[in-house]
């Protein structure tokens, strides 16, 4: 409980300091106005939302090569952070859409692929919730999970590769790209906060999973007696 | 300021789903915590 209690107090201090920064500390854009805002939420959940995944891609394939249950924890956790971090992406972009563009979603190459890992990771925790056998569920979902992954580098790309409507990278997106020096170091510390928040994230639900896991054991204890 | 309400929106709805996220993980444990107390106690009982 004291554990919960600091986790959340932790989680109310950085709003606090990301609000400062996005708010006062960074300058308004000269396009856009107030509503590039915005970005300081999008795109550090965008970043995070891909570290999360990486770290369930990796998981993945330790578990397929080890069968070490713990693998398998690891994997369901950063999945399920994941995808609350795209979660934040898919909602965000379109309420900064709908004034900057005028529509609140379009299909093109990096909103679809987006919308596509979404449903790729939600597939993942549904697979995981039909199988009871925890052997096959580790496995299968291993499996998927290393298949969901090839979306991640299609979405990192898209706008790269492919004419789109999102716009073009600020952040190592080559030259005529860049950010003002406040907005570079708000950016960076908002982002450096949100991987604590990742990192509080994972490590609460794998501490679930390895409850989870403890409970199923005691179950099957119970059971032979 | 022009969109400022679409900028708190988005920001609310953002924070909301990691506190909630966060909630939802305390409260699994909670009931797991609870699981395990009982599971403990009927295997006691039964030695």
């Amino acid at each position: 409980m004291v554990k919960t209690v600091f986790g959340a107090a932790i989680l109310f201090v950085m709003i606090v300091v990301t609000a400062y920064l996005a708010f006062h500390y960074a300058p308004i854009e000269k396009t856009m106005g107030v509503i590039q805002k915005i970005f300081y939420l999008h795109l550090p959940s965008a970043f995070s939302s891909f570290v999360a995944l990486g770290v369930c891609f990796y998981a993945n394939l330790r578990y397929v090569f080890t069968r070490e249950a713990k693998w398998d924890w690891l994997g369901v956790s950063a999945a399920e952070v994941g995808l609350a971090f795209i979660s934040v992406v898919l909602i965000s972009g379109p309420i900064w859409a709908h004034p900057v563009w005028g529509i609140w979603w379009t299909w093109d190459a990096r909103l679809t692929l987006t919308f596509v890992l979404w449903l790729l990771y939600m597939a993942y925790l549904l697979l995981r919730s039909m199988l009871e056998d925890p052997d096959k569920r580790a496995l299968f979902s291993a499996l998927f999970g290393i298949f969901a992954f090839l979306d991640v580098p299609l979405v990192y790309f898209s706008i790269r590769w492919w004419r789109t409507q999102h716009p073009q990278p600020v952040i190592l997106g080559g030259p005529g790209s860049g950010l003002d020096p406040r907005m570079r170091v708000s950016y960076l510390l908002v982002w450096a906060a949100f991987t604590g928040l990742l990192v509080l994230l994972i490590d609460a639900r794998y501490k679930l999973e390895a409850m989870r896991a403890g409970v199923e054991e005691l179950r099957r204890e119970a059971e032979v007696r | 300021m022009k969109n400022l309400d679409s900028v708190l929106a988005a920001y609310l709805a953002g924070w909301a789903i990691f506190f909630v996220y966060y909630v939802t993980i305390a409260r699994r444990m909670a009931t797991l915590r609870d699981e395990i107390e009982r599971l403990k106690d009927s295997l006691n009982r039964g030695k």
